[in-house]
Parts: C-alpha cells; sequence; structure tokens
C-alpha cells in the first residue's frame, strides 16, 4: 500500500503538488489522473524518494522509500524510458540494478522476456525506439518482482499491440494482489484499466474515486429518438409515461441506453415513423476535462471554432451501462477544438 | 541500509559495461607512459644545455613522468564520466531508485572507480619510470633502490588515481559531464599551469591541488630549479587530499539535498 500524505513540493513561488492526500491499495489497478502539468509525474518522483517533499511524505508499506534497503523488491517504478545508460546493454542495465539488490541474474533474462526484448537484450539501449525504451522501463519496474508497481504513462510511444500488452499486464498485476498505480493523462485509457482513479489538477486532488462510481456520476446514458411526428410521440410518450426531455433539434432524449427496445415497440404500435433510434453515452473525457477545466495548466487556443470544454464530442457507439467507453479514438483534450493540439498527441505529453 | 557489497558489485557492473572506462584509462595510461618516455629521451640528448642549477638538481625520477600532466585530463575525463553519465544519460534516476541511500550509492561507485584508478596509475606510474630511466641511459638514471624513488613512483599512482577522484567529486556537485570538464579540463591544463609561472600568482598556484599533489613525484626537492614549497612531499599530497575531501562533501551534499 501506498499513502500520500499532505504532500507538498513547491519550486520558488510555483506550487507543483499542493497538500495532496491519498492512498493507494492492493488488488486494484489505481489510476493517477490529471491534465499536463498538473504534477503526476513530480507526485511519483517524491513517492521513489528522488525529490524531496517541501512538506508532508509518503509511505511505501508504512516506511519511507528510504528506509527500504532493497527497495526494487517492494516497489518497482517506470519513471521514463530515457532512465538507462544508452552505452550499456539493456542487459546489462538490468544486471547493475539487480545486483544492487541481490535480485538473481536468471531473473533478468525472464523480465526481458516478459516485456518482449530477448531478441534485443545484447543490443545497446541508446538504439532503442521509444517503445522499446518503455518496455525496459517496465522490464526495470519487474525486476524485483514487488508488490507494487507504478507506471508513468506507460503506453507513451507504444504500439496498439503494446498498449494492448501493457493493459493486460497491469491488469494481471492487480489480479495477483499487487498494488498498481498508473498515472496518465488520458482519461479513455484509464476506463480501459483502473479500477480506481485519483484526479489530480495543479497538483491539488480533485477526485478520489471507484471507477464504477465516476462512470455512474459522470457518464449519463440515455437514447435520442428523431422522428418527423414529433407531436404525435410527445403524446404517445406522455400517454406511456415515458420521461423525454425534447432538445433543441426536435429530438427527445430518454434516460438509460435500455429503453431503446421499449420505445421502438411503441413506435411500430402507434405508427410512428422515426428517423432515429440510438443509444448514447456522454464521455467519459467529457467529464473529466469539466473537472478539471479550471486547473488545466497549458491551454491550446484554437482560431476557428469557439473555445469551450464540452463542446460535442463524438457520441459513442453504443455499450452497457458500466462498460468501459471505446478506445481512445476521441481524447480528451479535443473540446478545445478539433485541430491537433500539444495535448492530443498521446505520445508526448507528460505530466 | 542496502547491502554494501551487493551495491559495489552494481557498481563494477556499470562500470565494465561501458567504453569509456576502456578508452579513458587507456589513454591515461598510454599518453603519459609516451610523452615523459619522450621528454626523457629528449632530456637525455640536451643535458649538457642545462645550467649548472638545473643540473645539480636533476631529478631523473620526476623528468620520467613528466608526461602526466597531460596523461591527467584522460583521467580527468574518466572521473568525470564515472558520475556524469549517471546524469546525462537519465540513469541517475533508476540508480536512486535501486538504492535510495545517497552516502551507500556515491561512495561505492567513488570506491570502484578509485580502485580501478588507482590499480591504472600505478601501472602508469610504474611503466613511465622503467621506461623514461632506460631512455635516460646510464649516466642520468636512477633505481627504485634510490632513497626516496619508490616513494615518488608509488605517488605517481596515488596523485592519479586522487585526480580521478576529484573530479568524481567535482562531477557530483554539477550534475553535469559537460560543466565538469568545461571547468577541470581548463583549469589543470592552462589556469594551474600558467598561474604557477606567473611569479605573484605562484605562492597561490602551489596550493592548487595539482601543484601540490604532484610533489609527490619529485625526489630532488624544488628539482630543476624550480621554487621552494612551503610543504614537502606528504604535505603537499596532504593538501590535494584536502581539495578531494572537500570535492566529495560537496558532491554529497548535493546529492543528499537536490532532487534527482
Amino acid at each position: 500500500m501506498i499513502e500520500v500524505e499532505q504532500l507538498t513540493k513547491r519550486y520558488g513561488q510555483k506550487t507543483a503538488v499542493d497538500n495532496l492526500s491519498f492512498q493507494v491499495h492492493p488488488g486494484h489497478v489505481t489510476g493517477f489522473l490529471g491534465p499536463n502539468g498538473a504534477g503526476k509525474s513530480t507526485t511519483m518522483r517524491m513517492m521513489l524518494d528522488l525529490d524531496n517533499p517541501t512538506a508532508g511524505r509518503v509511505r511505501i508499506d508504512g516506511q519511507r522509500y528510504r528506509e527500504l534497503a532493497e527497495p526494487l523488491k517492494y516497489m518497482g517504478a517506470l519513471l521514463d524510458a530515457k532512465a538507462f545508460h544508452g552505452g550499456r546493454s539493456a542487459y546489462n542495465n538490468l544486471l547493475c540494478y539487480a545486483q544492487a539488490n541481490r535480485i538473481p541474474e536468471r531473473r533478468v533474462g525472464e523480465v526481458l522476456d516478459i516485456v518482449g526484448l530477448t531478441a534485443v537484450a545484447k543490443k545497446k539501449s541508446k538504439g532503442f525506439s521509444l517503445g522499446m525504451g518503455q518496455r525496459l522501463g517496465i522490464a526495470f519496474a519487474l525486476l524485483g518482482d514487488p508488490r507494487i508497481l507504478m507506471f508513468d504513462e506507460p503506453v507513451n510511444g507504444l504500439d496498439p499491440e503494446g498498449i494492448h500488452w501493457i493493459r493486460n499486464l497491469m491488469k494481471n498485476l492487480a489480479a495477483q494482489g499487487r498494488t498498481v498505480f498508473v498515472s496518465s493523462h488520458l482519461m479513455s485509457e484509464m476506463a480501459l484499466t483502473a479500477d480506481h482513479l485519483i484526479v489530480i489538477g495543479q497538483g491539488k486532488l480533485l477526485a478520489d474515486t471507484s471507477m464504477a462510481d465516476f462512470i455512474a456520476a459522470n457518464s449519463r446514458s440515455y437514447v435520442r429518438v428523431r422522428s418527423p411526428q414529433q407531436e404525435r410521440l410527445r403524446d404517445v410518450f406522455h400517454r406511456a409515461g415515458v420521461t423525454a426531455i425534447e432538445v433543441g433539434d426536435g429530438s427527445f432524449e430518454i434516460d438509460g441506453v435500455g429503453a431503446a427496445k421499449g420505445i421502438g415497440e411503441l413506435a411500430a404500435q402507434n405508427q410512428i415513423t422515426l428517423h432515429e433510434l440510438s443509444p448514447q453515452q456522454a464521455s467519459l473525457e467529457e467529464a473529466f476535462m469539466q473537472m478539471t477545466a479550471g486547473s488545466v495548466e497549458y491551454h491550446a487556443h484554437n482560431l476557428d471554432t469557439p473555445s469551450g470544454v464540452g463542446g460535442a464530442p463524438m457520441p459513442p457507439p453504443q455499450m452497457p451501462p458500466g462498460a468501459a467507453p471505446p478506445p481512445p479514438q476521441q481524447q480528451w483534450g479535443g473540446g478545445w477544438g478539433q485541430g491537433p493540439g500539444p495535448d492530443q498527441d498521446q505520445g508526448q505529453g507528460k505530466g | 541500509m542496502a547491502s554494501i557489497p551487493a551495491v559495489l558489485k552494481s557498481e563494477w557492473t556499470k562500470i565494465r559495461t561501458v567504453s569509456s572506462t576502456t578508452w579513458t584509462l587507456a589513454t591515461a595510461l598510454l599518453v603519459t607512459v609516451a610523452l615523459s618516455a619522450a621528454l626523457s629521451a629528449l632530456m637525455k640528448s640536451t643535458f649538457d644545455d642545462l645550467s649548472n642549477v638545473e643540473k645539480a638538481t636533476f631529478d631523473p625520477t620526476f623528468i620520467s613522468f613528466s608526461g602526466m600532466m597531460l596523461g591527467q585530463l584522460a583521467m580527468i575525463v574518466f572521473g568525470v564520466l564515472v558520475v556524469g553519465t549517471e546524469y546525462s544519460s537519465g540513469s541517475i534516476r533508476s540508480s536512486l531508485s535501486s538504492v535510495p541511500q545517497r552516502g551507500t550509492f556515491l561512495f561505492s561507485k567513488i570506491a570502484v572507480a578509485t580502485v580501478l584508478a588507482l590499480v591504472v596509475g600505478l601501472a602508469t606510474s610504474f611503466l613511465s619510470f622503467f621506461l623514461g630511466q632506460a631512455l635516460l641511459g646510464s649516466e642520468l638514471r636512477t633505481t627504485l633502490g634510490e632513497d626516496n624513488v619508490l616513494r615518488a613512483v608509488v605517488g605517481g599512482g596515488l596523485y592519479m588515481a586522487l585526480i580521478a577522484l576529484f573530479s568524481m567529486g567535482v562531477a557530483t556537485m554539477l550534475r553535469s559531464s559537460m560543466l565538469s570538464l568545461g571547468i577541470l579540463m581548463p583549469f589543470f591544463f592552462l589556469i594551474s599551469q600558467i598561474l604557477s609561472a606567473v611569479p605573484g600568482a605562484k605562492k597561490v598556484a602551489r596550493y592548487f591541488p595539482d601543484q601540490a599533489g604532484s610533489k609527490i613525484m619529485q625526489v630532488v626537492p624544488d628539482a630543476m630549479g624550480g621554487e621552494k614549497a612551503p610543504y614537502g612531499p606528504w604535505g603537499g599530497l596532504g593538501i590535494m587530499l584536502l581539495w578531494v575531501a572537500a570535492a566529495l562533501v560537496g558532491g554529497f551534499l548535493v546529492l543528499k539535498n537536490r532532487d534527482a
């Protein structure tokens, strides 16, 4: 378990992490979410005792990281893909850290195998792509077979197959009863992997909630109905006791995706023509953006479209309630405009 | 606490798995030995042109170390890179995640690198001495059996190890290879050498680490008509040790207190 208590980090006048307290429990994937510059990486560095907090503390199973004798056996961390000496081979890079924590040398081969780098184990790591570097970082995190794992933006630079692989890896690690703490600036990514969410903005805690609660609270599912016979449809709804909200463009919205079937039958019975009958779900990205709207540090401004958070993201396809939203076709940040902004490039941004 | 033998083993793996270790140490040895040999041979052929004072205070041991002035620069590069590449590559974060106890990490790293520098330094020193004496010829040469000669030759090895150690301390303070080399190289190659030749600055310059430390390599005090120093060979080495200690303490404090 990781306990963060009133953690604060100031750089001169700027407060990067502001009185942050939360706990990360074993057996779950806990997502650590926030826009770029929210203080995610700073928090993670303080968890590893790489940076000294201005105030507050972090406990790893009750101890400070610096008090751990062989810390890789307690907690493994992927910080960034470039935390290795490029002149050393992947194997030797891991070997020196294994030796420092008295981890048997055969484990180096094992973790390289797990991340799929066995073929390039003897190659100098400076020739590695971002994705390969990320895999080497994950191998480093797994080296001591730790009970706690921490990944800072693990999907950065990975191809779709790699993203799929890391998601399953994190879920499996959590299923084994380990504590998995993973940061991301992509809500959609978190929705697919995390069981629990910790959301920060400008270094402050914005939410500490289970993923299911977050989805229930923030993703309203409804059915959109459109008909040329709007008046008749309204009467039918009224008689059937269906609560339908009339939306400006002549369509109705009825809460609950399960309503689609009944509405279709109701319309058929009354011989009403429908032009649309579609289950909808408000995107989690939208909810996340609204939550962090006041605390986004780096705004991209769009010259063409009027700005404004929550500007009509594309409706995702039908899905059962409580299910994860679709893969990151619509990344958070899209609400600022349709053009590609720095925040929308999945491979670039770091918290 | 982390297991010290385990961390030493880890640092040994780090140092032997990068190519810069080989080329810096090999350069230090080859440049020192080759240049010392060349200057010894040159000295033999021009000995008759020296003044009487210079002839009287001729130090065949010291002359066979004259290439160290240049060879020490490779030792500085070795010392700087041992620490500096942790920062330039970003591997310092992985290293400190593995060994979060700053003192254990730093002093294990430095111990391994210093032992290696000492071994290479001693090899350099003995090779330079024997080759230099051979080239000086039967009239000018000395032997290890003469008074203070063995001390000077072993001292040459100590000097090179301490130069490397000092560079490690400076690189830990500055946390950058480029910045450390940018300061140390001109300092040892130019500033120290120039100031030691300027009358007014001499008194200060002889307390610089290289000026003071190199006295250990002299058999004849104030050899070749040089200025008389207010300290002996061991006193000079002591002054150098103080510089080294200051650099290491400074480096440790920076590592302990600053964010990685």
